[in-house]
């Protein structure tokens, strides 16, 4: 695989897989820890003839995104915590209406205003629901330099395959990160690019919402002779407002079923050391970093520790959690928050002896402190 | 020969959920007439419309339509507009929509003169929901909301979409049908942010507590305290006070629309990464 050296930010990365991946607009509003995303995609957007804009507020920002995603053209935006609170309901509508979008997360702590200039994953939770009513939340997590731009550029092929947002979280370490980065070329990501699918048939037989029950919607580009109707109230095969019981059933369960029965095509994880593994830490985003840390020590010293890490945060990889949950006796759960995977990984492996190591004060975890909570727990 | 509407309608919508004798009817047939008149073809242009009753405008045209959440239709249309430049598009939005919840949006869609029509269908109430105070309600109308009568000071949308920047404001009622379809042509064919404050009708949930049961009595109020500018000119503050002036009240055919200025930042911006300083633009603008 030819892979090419930048030195950039996690931040910079994101916006630059964006760039490569075939985004030509970007809806923001400034937010730490995430402007750069915006400030980067400033100079990209236009170079490329692209537009970035910067919109009155967090939820113009989301919704000018979607209105370019609905007009057919590739899409995204940045914020952190706050500014999700605040897209929230236009999310909604993306879910609703099968909008495809990258919403790009610097995570940072929370609740409120927190701390602006500090890390967290304290937005993992709200990332799974951050808008009322039934779907399901693809949602990735980088937990390196190379990934901001790797889980970026998968974000949008997610986005189009699944016909949703699509969340890229990073969190503020590794946002903020400066170093060096192997990516893949701009030639094999745009080899890897699968755009979201359209009907070429006759206007009249669109059906844009007619699809199978595990399917989502085919949705044309705007002002390309197929008019049809975009709305956040319940609707049929043509996208238009009904009440009709089995339509409405069958909508929504198709949007949970849509991601719910292709998991397979979803799911990404990283196991390090976790074949031999007695004791398994999961971890994910920036805390993975401080984790392999951890195991490289705890191994010198003769014990055998694994990480397991999941990319792919929502829909959390259950299945995978339980084979290692029935398999490994000690199991840790390292977050920058109070447990919001945790819970997951709980309810996956069907345990309720799964230790956790929290850190809610804005700063990183470092590999002694686990190292030392292992110990304990041996 | 009655004009015919069946091409730009999406027939199997109807009736519209419109209350019997509402307003809105008339704006959609004026709006319909105004796009064939503009023989604009139905594929090149998006209505974009929020929440309450005008937000269903956008599902009885067929055009590419989009239905937002409450408020947002500016921000919405924005996204479409700038990967659309050469599109027409047009938001509906009510007054409540577009001023209260959505307020942001529009001021900050007139001050970025973005080649959008905002047809603000001003029926000084919230209708869809029942009869709750809006920012255009008079004061001392019974709402359900404020039972002793509104206190809250309303707003001057046009005077508003002046300050902030729009190029073209306009106002009308849709007591002349006909009035309305020329000021839908002109605001359509101005190039840059036309904000239409268009008074209609609520005699269901503004008028059945206020003294306007019927449409008539209704219209008759709104035909009150409206008045074409030229007259409304000639009266003295005095007797302006709670009278609003009808016409186009504000058109600059000179100002910077905002993809036409997009345009320049990218040329701007081609081939010329990171070396971009503020006299490069300021050359171009």
């Amino acid at each position: 695989m030819a892979t090419r050296e930048v030195i950039s930010s996690g931040n910079e990365l994101s916006a630059l897989a964006a760039a490569d991946a075939g985004c030509r607009f970007f809806g923001g509003y400034p937010i730490t820890p995430s402007s750069e995303v915006m400030h980067e995609m400033s100079d990209l957007m236009p170079e490329l003839g692209g537009v970035c804009i910067q919109m009155e507020d967090e939820i113009a920002g989301v919704a000018a995104a979607i209105g370019a995603g609905m007009a057919g053209v590739r899409t995204m935006t940045a914020t952190s915590g706050p500014g999700i609170s605040l897209k929230a309901e236009n999310l909604g509508l993306a879910q609703m209406a099968e909008v495809p979008l990258v919403v790009v997360n610097v995570m940072r702590g929370g609740p409120s205003t927190g701390l602006p200039t500090r890390v967290s994953q304290g937005d993992v939770a709200q990332a799974k629901n951050p808008s009322h009513g039934d779907y399901k939340s693809i949602t990735v997590c980088a937990g390196s330099l190379a990934e901001c731009y790797t889980e970026t550029v998968r974000a949008f092929n997610l986005a189009d395959r699944f016909m949703q947002p699509v969340f890229v979280l990073l969190d503020e370490t590794i946002g903020h990160m400066h170093g060096k980065a192997d990516l893949p070329t701009v030639e094999e990501v745009k080899a890897g690019i699968v755009p979201r699918k359209s009907f070429d048939g006759a206007p009249e037989d669109y059906r844009p919402y007619e699809c199978a029950h595990d399917q989502p919607a085919v949705l044309n580009p705007m002002f390309k002779g197929y008019r049809y109707h975009f709305t956040g109230l319940h609707h049929d095969a043509k996208g238009f407002p009904t009440e009709e019981i089995e339509t409405c059933r069958k909508l929504i369960q198709r949007l949970e079923d849509k991601v719910e029965l292709h998991k397979d095509e979803i799911e990404y994880n990283e196991e390090y050391m976790v074949d031999d593994a007695e004791f398994l830490i999961i971890a994910y985003g920036s805390v993975a970093l401080s984790a392999k840390e951890t195991i490289r020590h705890l191994r010198a010293e003769g014990i055998k520790a694994g990480l397991f890490r999941p990319i792919t945060l929502w829909p959390s990889p259950q299945d995978r959690m339980r084979e290692l949950g029935q398999k490994i006796q000690k199991i840790l759960v390292v977050e920058l928050n109070i447990g919001q995977y945790y819970d997951e990984v709980q309810r996956s492996t069907g345990r309720l002896d799964i230790e956790g190591l929290f850190k809610v004060n804005g700063r990183p975890i470092s590999p002694y402190e686990i190292v030392n909570k292992v110990k304990e727990m041996m | 020969m009655a004009f015919n509407y069946d091409k730009y309608l999406r027939l199997e919508k109807m009736p519209t959920l419109w209350c019997w004798g509402c307003g809105d009817g008339v704006i959609l047939k004026a709006f319909i007439r105004a796009i064939d008149k503009l023989n604009i073809n139905r594929d090149d242009i998006c209505v974009v419309s929020g929440i309450g009753c005008s937000g269903r405008f956008s599902s009885y045209v067929d055009f590419n339509t989009v239905h937002t959440t409450h408020g947002r239709t500016v921000a919405f249309a924005t996204g479409i507009k700038l990967v659309n430049p050469d599109k027409y598009v047009v938001c509906v939005a009510g007054d409540g929509d577009a001023l209260a919840i959505g307020g942001n949006h529009t001021i900050h869609g007139c001050r970025r003169n973005i080649d959008i029509t905002l047809i603000i269908i001003n029926n000084f109430i919230y209708g869809l929901t029942n009869s709750q105070t809006s920012p255009t309600t008079p004061k001392g109308m019974w709402t359900v909301s404020q039972k002793a009568g509104n206190i809250d000071p309303t707003f001057d949308t046009c005077n508003l979409a002046i300050a902030a920047g729009a190029s073209f404001v306009a106002r009308e009622s849709m007591l002349d049908p006909k009035k309305l379809e020329k000021l839908f042509v002109k605001a359509i064919e101005h190039k840059g942010f036309a904000c239409l404050d268009i008074l209609s009708n609520c005699h269901i949930n503004l008028g059945r507590k206020n003294k306007m049961v019927s449409a008539m009595d209704n219209l008759a109020w709104i035909d009150s305290i409206t008045m074409p500018k030229k007259k409304y000119d000639e009266l003295s503050p005095a007797e302006q006070l709670n009278i609003f002036p009808t016409g186009i009240l504000k058109e600059d055919k000179e100002a910077d629309e905002y993809c036409d200025m997009y345009a320049e930042v990218i040329k701007v911006h081609q081939g010329n990464r990171k070396v971009i300083s503020q006299n490069d633009f300021a050359k171009k603008i």
